[in-house]
């Protein structure tokens, strides 16, 4: 304290903040990615355990033995979609019926904002079944989900027929305290987002559906089923759920556990669990599972229907697998020990990152990494700060005890006057590249030969572009007599806008905050108009939030080893564009909204101080 | 069980169907039945209801005070044999003799549903009611699963359902019968077959409809003394079709809509499944303080318009006092749904009051939704005293309907918790240190700082200064 309050020390620590700048900005920001990358070595990364008393030592034994019956099922349920060509509502409900469920079911319709090229879909109307198991002597206010979702091909029977067989299993126990909801849905996670939204009557992304009739009171778990095939290999399990949000650690140390016991080959991200974590081997392969999920949970995106459960503080999980008996036994243990569940799961984790299945990182050790980061642009704004203050003084006065504190009205109005003109313009800018490109696809599929999906994306990448040509026309208003103090008082706004925003992602999204910070943060902090403007230039370009996602589906395909050729690269660029404009209309994903009217104006404040006049 | 809720235990004053009951003088008499109900499902329902009176000394004072009538229920009760065994201990023949010995633990709670009950009423014996006896009665009535229980078969008997046979009445009861509801036999004589046959039948209008039982009167030598004891036996004949069941004309659904834990919405559902007559139902909802209402926000909407009910009372609830309390007669249109919702805000209730699993969430009372229903058949008026006890259940107001109260589902809402741990504690410690280093930061670097020469001179310089204000010149 007695540092700040002593001026003279005070002048010593400035100078200390300004001369070291440049070595403490560079520190910073190689411990923010250093640490990042420690944290799949073990003193980071710790081993999982199970917080939830109520499902700790494994205390159910399975019985489960339907794998005929489930495939009997699946086949079944696979002609009966074949002749249909849509899901086979009325066999659904008959059959479900018949193993003594509850049978309800849900249309819904959703007209799209454009079309989704990826699933072929823009005008979806469908039907949800489900089937509700009353627990024996329970007054329905507690329930657990078991949702498999159906796409517009039958891929998903040999889930149908697994959820068809476990229900007629469970029908006939009496130990069950929750009731269970046996979920199909249609459009698999539109259905899904219809069916949730209508059992929780809310209405949050414009879905047209019918309400249901049938209700099992507050969801406590929910598990998503994907099985692909019916040959047995392995079961992978995704937690990264929408916006990021991730279910309770319990609820994958769960499935762990059952992997264990039943001594199934369970994967995360697809990759296959690293044994030895004394050698460099195990933390390299949990570097590689970190980082895919890292660029999972920084897409926002449900990776699963148990995304969409996440909204609702529902605990979920998908699981994608393939055909074996034991697998089964796996999900009615799963089921039997939710069942024993008193509260909703909350004694673990909410906040982690997964090196491997049974290895985590806690809220506590990965902050630090966006923190150091972050730090950058602080330092940076301080250094900033400092120099606007002497530039103003003069520099006669630098030397003046009372530099640090004097007003200087008439250079600061100037400086506060020449930021309005690019503040609003590229917010503006912002707020164009967030409408625009939905609200004016009609006129734009009139008037070039494209689809309304391509017009889209066209429109979003022409409007982005177009941003670059801003700084030519933003700032006519420039004060003569100090030409530094204007870009320097746009890059402190515009450092602070950034650090600000960047905290606030990381608080709720670690994986994006800090990819978008570890891409940004070295351009926002060297960009000047003098200098070498090229290289700033092209930093800056490389750094912008789109080609950060391009730069990320490529190192994305390269951790799951399918590496992109550059062709491939563009092509999944501009689907994935695409996607996320729908995601944000359909499941509400907020990676777009942020992005446009966000990071994007704030990324064109600094692309303005690097063409400042 | 249609919209029936699973009250676990409910000791209760029943005021029973108009009021006060008359009887004739009867001394520690005890009357018992069983009631079989096989359902379309295959499930079977069984409600065993047994009375007792006696005198008493006790004189009746003035009549019951309404203003006193008090309402509680306990939202959660979980169901286990510590329930039965002291509800047991009340009967005369304990489980010794009688319809008692099928009250065995094991086989009642392995059912899909199960309900008990304790009613005391006192009971005039007189018509100017100068004196009064006092009635017990319990009454038990569980769902049999077929799915569980019947590993999938729809017939059932006494010996696999309750795995006991009735060998002997009571000795001390007065009346000792089993019914068994065989109307769909009576109406089509191929569906169901029940052995051995009924000596007698009794016909009846129950829930508006006509049914038809067979009687078994244990107290008649005959029903028993052919094989020692009395298992009956029930075979459906044809297979059943997997249909849904049919839907009662009346029933209610209830839940919370909403997500997060700032504010939510109550809302209850009515079906009037009737096609052709509208009905008024006076619904009753009594919800915890901790939940705050929204009154301006309650509405009610029948077939996509407004609903204005024609009676509303309203308390409002004070905290950690009373909760509140909203009744309300809606008319419910022929075949149509109505929707009565209310939005609340979820309290945060201090750190002391919150329960030992707060993530559990908290619950909220079933409403109770009372109605005279339409019936199908007209009912004559019956003699309660000389019909089947289990006609009680059921009262009937007028020929033309009869007397429905249904019990939503109670609901289970999570309120804003804190994290009761170590984290939470940590959390609270470090807001309090930031909070103390930015004030003190925040105070260096806003301020100012001005050198001040340190003053010399001490005595000297004071003393100078005093002559020159006595001069008139500016100190030094």
């Amino acid at each position: 304290m007695g540092l700040l309050s002593d001026p003279v020390r005070r002048r010593a620590l400035a100078r200390l903040v300004l001369r070291l700048n440049a070595p403490l900005c560079v520190l910073s920001y190689v411990a923010g990615i250093a640490w990042f990358l420690a944290l799949a070595f073990p003193p980071l990364t710790q081993r999982t355990y199970m917080s939830e008393n109520a499902m700790g030592s494994t205390m159910v034994e399975e019985q489960f033995a339907g794998g005929d019956r489930a495939r009997g099922f699946a086949r079944d349920f696979a002609a009966h979609r074949r002749k249909s060509g849509a899901l086979p509502v009325a066999w659904l409900e008959r059959t479900m019926r018949s193993v003594g469920l509850e049978v309800y079911t849900q249309s819904f319709s959703r007209k799209l904002p454009f079309p989704d090229e990826t699933h072929e879909r823009y005008v979806v109307a469908g039907t949800n079944v489900y089937g509700i198991l009353r627990a024996p002597r329970a007054a329905s206010t507690e329930s657990l989900v078991l949702t498999v979702p159906c796409g517009s091909d039958s891929t998903n029977s040999q889930a149908v027929g697994l959820l068809l067989a476990l229900a007629a299993h469970f029908r006939g126990q009496i130990y069950w305290a929750k009731d269970i909801i046996f979920l199909v849905t249609e459009h698999d996670l539109l259905g899904t987002e219809a069916w949730l939204e209508a059992y929780h009557d809310t209405n949050v992304t414009g879905m047209q559906s019918s309400p249901l009739q049938g209700r099992a009171g507050a969801i406590q778990a929910a598990l998503a089923l994907e099985l692909s095939s019916d040959m047995v290999t392995s079961l992978d399990v995704a937690v990264e759920g929408l916006n990021g949000q991730l279910p309770n650690l319990d609820l994958l140390n769960l499935f762990q556990t059952f992997c264990q016991k039943g001594g199934l080959l369970c994967t995360l991200q697809g990759k296959l669990q690293p044994q030895d974590w004394t050698s460099a081997d195990g933390p390299l392969q949990g570097l590689q599972t970190l980082l895919l999920m890292v660029l999972q949970q920084a897409s926002g995106r449900p990776h699963g229907p148990h995304g969409l459960f996440l909204r609702y503080r529902v605990e979920a999980l998908t699981l994608r697998g393939i055909n074996s008996f034991r697998q089964y036994k796996a999900l009615e243990g799963m089921f039997r020990k939710l069942n024993h569940l008193l509260e909703r799961l909350h004694q673990s984790f909410f906040l982690y990152l997964l090196a491997a299945l049974a290895r985590f990182v806690s809220i506590g050790l990965y902050m630090p990494a966006v923190g150091f980061l972050l730090l950058v642009l602080g330092l940076k704004a301080l250094e900033l700060w400092m120099r606007l203050h002497e530039a103003g003084a003069g520099p006669a006065e630098v030397g003046a005890a009372s530099a640090p504190g004097t007003p200087l009205p008439p250079a600061q109005g100037v400086g506060l006057a020449s930021l309005v003109a690019p503040l609003l313009i590229s917010q503006a800018m912002g707020v164009a590249l967030y409408t625009l490109p939905v609200l004016g696809q009609h006129v734009a599929t009139q008037h070039f030969p494209v689809a309304e999906a391509e017009a889209v994306v066209l429109t979003l990448l022409a409007i982005y572009a177009a941003g670059l040509a801003l700084p030519h026309s933003t700032h006519r208003v420039v004060s003569a007599q100090a030409p530094d103090r204007g870009w320097m008082a746009l890059k402190l706004v515009a450092l602070i806008y950034l650090a600000l925003q960047l905290a606030c992602i990381a608080l709720t999204n670690f994986s994006l905050g800090f990819l978008l910070a570890a891409t940004m943060v070295p351009a926002a902090a060297l960009t000047e108009p003098c200098g070498p403007r090229p290289f700033y230039a092209a930093l800056l370009v490389l750094t912008s939030p789109a080609a950060t996602l391009l730069g990320s589906l490529f190192l994305w395909r390269e951790l799951q080893e399918a590496p992109l050729s550059l062709a491939e690269g563009w092509q999944l660029f501009l689907g994935a564009l695409a996607q996320g404009v729908l995601e944000h209309h359909t499941y509400g994903a907020l990676l777009f909204p942020l992005l446009a009217l966000g990071i994007y104006p704030c990324w064109l404040l600094f692309w303005n101080v690097l063409f400042w006049k | 069980m249609a919209a029936a809720v699973p009250l676990a235990v409910l000791a209760l004053l029943l005021l029973g169907p108009g009021g006060w009951g008359y009887a004739e003088p009867l001394r520690d008499s005890l009357r018992e039945e069983l009631v079989i109900t096989p359902l379309p499902s295959g499930d079977v329902a069984a409600t065993f209801q047994f009375r007792t009176r006696w005198d008493s000394d006790l004189l009746q004072e003035e009549g019951t005070d309404h203003y006193f009538l008090r309402y509680a229920v306990l939202p959660r009760e979980v169901v286990c044999t510590e329930n039965l065994t002291p509800w047991k201990k009340l009967l005369p023949c304990s489980s010794k003799a009688g319809l008692s010995v099928l009250l065995k633990a094991d086989r009642l709670f392995h059912t899909s549903y199960h309900s008990q009950a304790v009613h005391i009423r006192p009971v005039c014996r007189n018509a100017r009611c100068t004196s009064v006896s006092w009635e017990l009665r319990q009454t038990l009535s569980v769902v049999f699963d077929a799915f569980v229980t019947g590993q999938g078969k729809k017939d059932w008997s006494l010996f696999r359902m309750f795995s006991r046979t009735l060998t002997e009445p009571c000795p001390l009861a007065s009346e000792s019968r089993v019914y068994v509801d065989i109307t769909s036999s009576s109406q089509d004589n191929e569906t169901l077959e029940v052995n051995p046959p009924p000596l007698t039948t009794y016909q009846d209008v129950i829930l508006g409809t006509r049914k038809t039982y067979a009687v078994y009167d244990l107290l008649d030598m005959a029903v028993i003394s052919s094989s020692r004891n009395l298992n009956i036996q029930l075979k459906w004949k044809r297979p059943l079709e997997n249909e849904a069941p049919p839907v009662p004309f009346l029933h209610a659904q209830r839940y919370v809509s909403g997500y997060g834990l700032q504010k939510g919405e109550l809302s209850t559902l009515l079906y009037n499944t009737h096609p052709y007559r509208a009905f008024p139902v006076l619904l009753l909802d009594t919800v915890p303080w901790y939940l705050r209402l929204y009154v301006h926000t309650l509405t009610i909407t029948s077939k996509g318009k407004e609903n204005k009910p024609s009676y509303i009372h309203y308390q409002p609830a004070q905290d950690r006092l009373q909760p509140h309390l909203l009744e309300m007669l809606i008319q419910l249109p022929a075949n149509s749904v109505s929707k009565v919702s209310i939005q609340f805000e979820r309290a945060l209730l201090k750190w002391t009051e919150y329960t030992p699993d707060p993530n559990h969430g908290f619950y909220v009372s079933p409403s109770v939704i009372s109605a005279l229903v339409p019936s199908m058949v007209a009912a004559k008026p019956v003699d309660w005293e000389e019909s089947p006890l289990f006609s009680s259940l059921f009262p009937v107001s007028d020929s033309s309907s009869y007397f429905v109260r249904l019990y939503t589902e109670p609901l289970l809402v999570s309120l804003p918790t804190p994290d009761f741990s170590m984290p939470y504690n940590v959390i609270c410690l470090t807001c309090t240190v930031v909070a103390v280093c930015y004030g003190s930061f925040y105070n260096l670097l806003t301020r100012t700082f001005h050198i001040e020469e340190p003053s010399t001179g001490g005595l000297a310089k004071r003393l100078a200064n005093l002559i020159r204000r006595a001069r008139g010149v500016p100190p030094l």
